[in-house]
């Protein structure tokens, strides 16, 4: 009797200890290794991301044809954006990718308010860009250049008077190109428009993510939500790194 | 995890196999001067008349910033062959899309582009 009772339990530590696996979140127990899972991760991010090129590319897509048909609106309609503010927008947003690249840092050397502090540096460089994007679309609703039944054509097709060289500032356009300029306004508030949305889908993630800091899920080698945050984050700067020269700039200087 | 680093450039023995490397503070730090910089030439060469040239221009330095982004914040240069080829082929389809269509349109309207 006492025999296999000992025999029992030394069954049950042996069951016990096969068993037994400490499971980290940066190992679940489907995963070789802790490698093996951080590679899936990654692989099925950037699979996501891949999707996301494309249903941007269409967008890019467009503006290219469009902008060769009708260049003469797309450069009258561009000249209306302001470059100042949107290179500003752009160093901002810039900065705020910077800060996001060094809150993974902080998060694989497991320094935690480290990783808080440039968790909340993104989030406020990425309202402040959003902040300056309404200033911008507040002006073209100010002005009547949003596409629609309100659309203003007048100051295409008499483009106010420099008053230094007493010359138009644009070229003027005749009334059917000055419609097109619509084309470009709507391309502009779809692509801008989607970027965004995806800015403010990655601040609502990223008070996730700082919450989730703060108590200290990402301070022990877990960095996975971090790392793939991270991942689109600089996704979503990539595609403001395009829309920036292409909507902005597209000829500073049609008359000159 | 191995604890024996065999130095496997091409990674034959085990191909999953990517260092886990922790890209710093520094390197951060150049790059975020390095997007600053592209950004200031793309502002003052966009005033400059360059006819043809400067859309080609434009999109050269977003391209180019576009890539540093990609291999240093998106840590796509430290990453395993699987990862670095999804993200080459993931471009590369957006590009034959691109090409594709873009010459059906041209060809539709020959002599108009």
């Amino acid at each position: 009797m006492d025999n296999a009772v000992v025999a029992t339990h030394t069954h049950e530590a042996a069951v016990h200890e096969e068993h037994h696996h400490v499971s980290l979140p940066q190992h679940r127990h489907h995963f070789e290794t802790e490698e093996q899972q951080r590679e899936a991760g990654t692989f099925g991010m950037w699979l996501f991301l891949l999707t996301e090129i494309m249903f941007f590319g269409g967008l890019f897509f467009a503006y290219l044809l469009y902008r060769n048909w009708y260049y003469d609106a797309f450069v009258a309609a561009s000249n209306q954006l302001n470059v100042k503010l949107g290179a500003i927008n752009t160093v901002i947003l810039i900065g705020s990718g910077f800060f996001m690249a060094l809150g993974v840092w902080a998060a694989e050397v497991r320094k935690k308010s480290l990783l808080v502090l440039f968790l909340v540096l993104t989030t406020v460089l990425g309202f402040a860009f959003l902040g300056i994007k309404y200033v911008e679309y507040s002006e073209k609703f100010e002005k009547h250049h949003v596409p629609g039944a309100h659309f203003d054509i007048s100051e295409f097709v008499n483009p106010p008077i420099d008053a230094k060289t007493g010359q138009p500032s644009e070229k003027p356009l005749a009334p059917d190109m000055a419609q097109k300029t619509q084309v470009f306004f709507s391309l502009y508030f779809a692509m801008t428009g989607m970027h965004a949305v995806h800015m403010i889908i990655g601040i609502v993630l990223l008070f996730w993510l700082t919450a989730r800091a703060y108590s200290g899920d990402f301070s022990s080698g877990y960095v996975a939500p971090i790392e793939n945050f991270g991942l689109y984050w600089h996704f979503v700067d990539i595609v403001w790194l395009f829309l920036f020269p292409l909507l902005y700039l597209i000829n500073r200087h049609p008359l000159k | 995890m191995s604890d024996v680093h065999v130095h496997d450039p091409s990674n034959v023995t085990n191909p999953e196999h990517a260092d886990h490397h922790i890209v710093t503070p520094l390197q951060y730090c150049i790059v975020f001067g390095a997007l600053l910089l592209g950004t200031l030439i793309t502002v003052l060469a966009a005033d400059v008349d360059l006819g043809v040239l400067n859309p080609v221009i434009a999109l050269g330095i977003a391209s180019t910033k576009a890539v540093i982004v990609i291999l240093f914040f998106m840590h796509v240069k430290y990453q395993s062959k699987l990862i670095k080829m999804t993200v080459g082929a993931g471009f590369f389809t957006f590009l034959v899309l691109i090409t594709m269509t873009l010459s059906d349109y041209m060809s539709r309207a020959w002599g108009l582009w």
